[in-house]
């Protein structure tokens, strides 16, 4: 028998989980969720676990409890990249193949092939008294009214076709960019990355108005539409 | 099909009773098979309004238990053949009302009446949560004040998430609101929300404006429902608002301020 019958060359896509990412415990939810949401595209699915900014896993010992939590989210741990030689002496060891750093660096590469990017969340509903909208990691879509006491919250920005009479808080994990967008502000309370003005302090030029709010100089600025 | 209506509102006091009592004296008056059920235990005041206090042998709580059945405690309505009333326990609380009881209650009642009616207790606690359950439609009993449309929206908010058909993915309960105690003048003055600002922030159809009246207040004390009253504005109203639930157009009355005649004016009220 040839070799070439018994050895073949495939390509295959496999998806590459940053180790630094995994200390963080959201990280490990949110992933959680993504295979929660599409259970049979991860189902034993291979992963290969990306050293790139990792100092530790330097025994085969951390590799095995790796492969277990990974175990537990339905992953097969197949192997590593960007490590470093006594990380990749533990790894073999563990029985882990090394895999080639992909271009770009990895890094890139790596947030690329992350679980996919959340869908932009969309509520076409009222938002009633009571009720608190989470869009995590993505922007949030509203074309209802929003009620006092109800209140929005989303890791992107908000848009609100309608009137805007609760709370909403855009870039709630931090990102400075975020925006706010609402037909009619008659907002309790606004917030980006933090920076918040409440009901009182929102120009009353701007009530009941088309806005959009940005952080500008680490400022909330509020404009017409 | 028997259809399961919850009266509520979150808030207290605004008119669940009243309109309860009124809307089941309805529904029999145009020829519906109606029963309307107490689910304020331990305040019991749906039958002080119908005027059957006296009568009251066995209750809701006492069916839910197995101590009696449904026909033993059923109240049948001296004015009208077609109207029953299903009163409460005084000496329980909230938490007699046990799901898996009230579901066997309800379906039994199915079997018997065109329309279940349920007087909420206000809040959003157990009792409250229990009255809404089992409902096909609502009626959200809200007065023109900010702290009422507010409780309002957060009722509507809890029917469209912890009601069985929210919980079944079955069409969700059908909502109507009822803006009650209605008083055009003190709209006009600006002391309380007008009827337009009310539907906007609640973006629920309007199925009814009771005006403020002085009858209401007669006819609980003398145990009447106020439908019965031909001469009240109120019981008038709530006539309407009946009839656009069966489907009927009727213009919106008792909106306006009226004008006050001559006489009125001249004397003052009398
Ligand atoms: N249209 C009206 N005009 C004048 N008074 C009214 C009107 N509707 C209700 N009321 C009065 O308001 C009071 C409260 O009404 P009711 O008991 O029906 O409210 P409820 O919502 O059932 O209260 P609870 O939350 O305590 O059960 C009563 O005194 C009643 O007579
Ligand atoms: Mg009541």
């Amino acid at each position: 028998m040839a070799a070439g019958n018994v050895v073949q060359g495939a390509l295959f896509t496999v998806m590459v989980v940053r180790a630094a990412s995994l200390r963080d415990d959201a990280f490990e939810h949110e992933l959680a969720r993504q295979i929660a949401r599409s259970p049979r595209f991860f189902q034993n699915a291979p992963v290969v676990l990306d050293l790139r900014g990792v100092e530790n896993l330097t025994e085969a010992s951390e590799f095995e409890t790796v492969k277990g939590k990974l175990r537990e989210l339905t992953l097969t741990l197949v192997g590593v990249q960007n490590a470093q030689p006594a990380q990749l002496e533990a790894a073999t060891e563990a029985g882990l193949a090394s895999f080639a750093p992909t271009s770009g660096g990895g890094q890139a590469r790596a947030e690329r092939n992350t679980p996919p990017l959340p869908k932009t969340r969309l509520v076409t509903e009222p938002v009633r008294s009571g009720t608190q909208i989470y869009a995590r990691g993505s922007d949030l879509i509203v074309t209802a009214a929003v009620s006092p006491g109800a209140e929005l919250v989303a890791d992107g920005n908000i848009h609100v076709y309608g009137a805007l009479r609760g709370r909403a808080l855009a870039g709630a994990s931090g990102d400075t960019a975020a925006r706010i967008f609402c037909t009619r502000l008659e907002a309790e309370l606004v917030s980006i990355a933090g920076r918040y003005l409440v009901s009182e302090q929102l120009p009353p030029g701007m009530q009941s108005t088309p806005v959009q709010i940005a952080l500008v100089d680490d400022q909330l600025t509020i404009t017409r539409n | 099909m028997a259809k399961v209506i919850v009266v509520t509102s979150g808030k207290g006091g605004v008119g669940k009773t009243t309109t309860s009592a009124a809307f089941a004296a309805g529904l029999a008056l145009r020829g519906h098979k109606t029963v309307v059920i107490d689910f304020d235990v331990g305040l019991r005041n749906l039958d002080l309004v119908m005027g059957c206090e006296r009568r009251v042998v066995f209750d809701f709580i006492n069916v839910i238990n197995g101590d009696a059945n449904l026909n033993q405690a059923l109240i049948k309505d001296k004015r009208h053949d077609n109207l029953f009333i299903f009163p409460t326990s005084q000496t329980r609380d909230k938490n007699a009302l046990k799901r898996e009881g009230v579901e066997r209650v309800m379906e039994e009642l199915k079997q018997q009446f065109e329309y279940i009616i349920c007087d909420s207790p206000a809040g959003i606690e157990h009792g409250a949560i229990t009255a809404l359950y089992f409902a096909d439609s609502a009626i959200i009993v809200t007065n023109p004040e900010v702290s009422s449309v507010r409780d309002s929206d957060r009722i509507i908010g809890i029917l469209a998430s912890k009601s069985r058909r929210a919980e079944r993915n079955e069409p969700a309960v059908d909502v109507h609101l009822l803006l009650t105690r209605y008083d055009p003048v003190r709209v006009a003055k600006g002391e309380m929300l007008a009827v337009d600002d009310v539907k906007e922030i609640l973006s629920i159809p309007l199925l009814g404006v009771i005006p403020e009246s002085e009858s209401v207040l007669r006819a609980s004390n003398t145990g009447t429902p106020v439908v019965f009253d031909e001469e009240s504005p109120a019981g008038r109203a709530y006539l309407d608002a009946v009839a656009r639930f069966l489907g009927e157009q009727r213009e919106m009355r008792f909106v306006t301020p009226q004008r006050r005649s001559f006489f009125r004016a001249l004397f003052g009220r009398v």
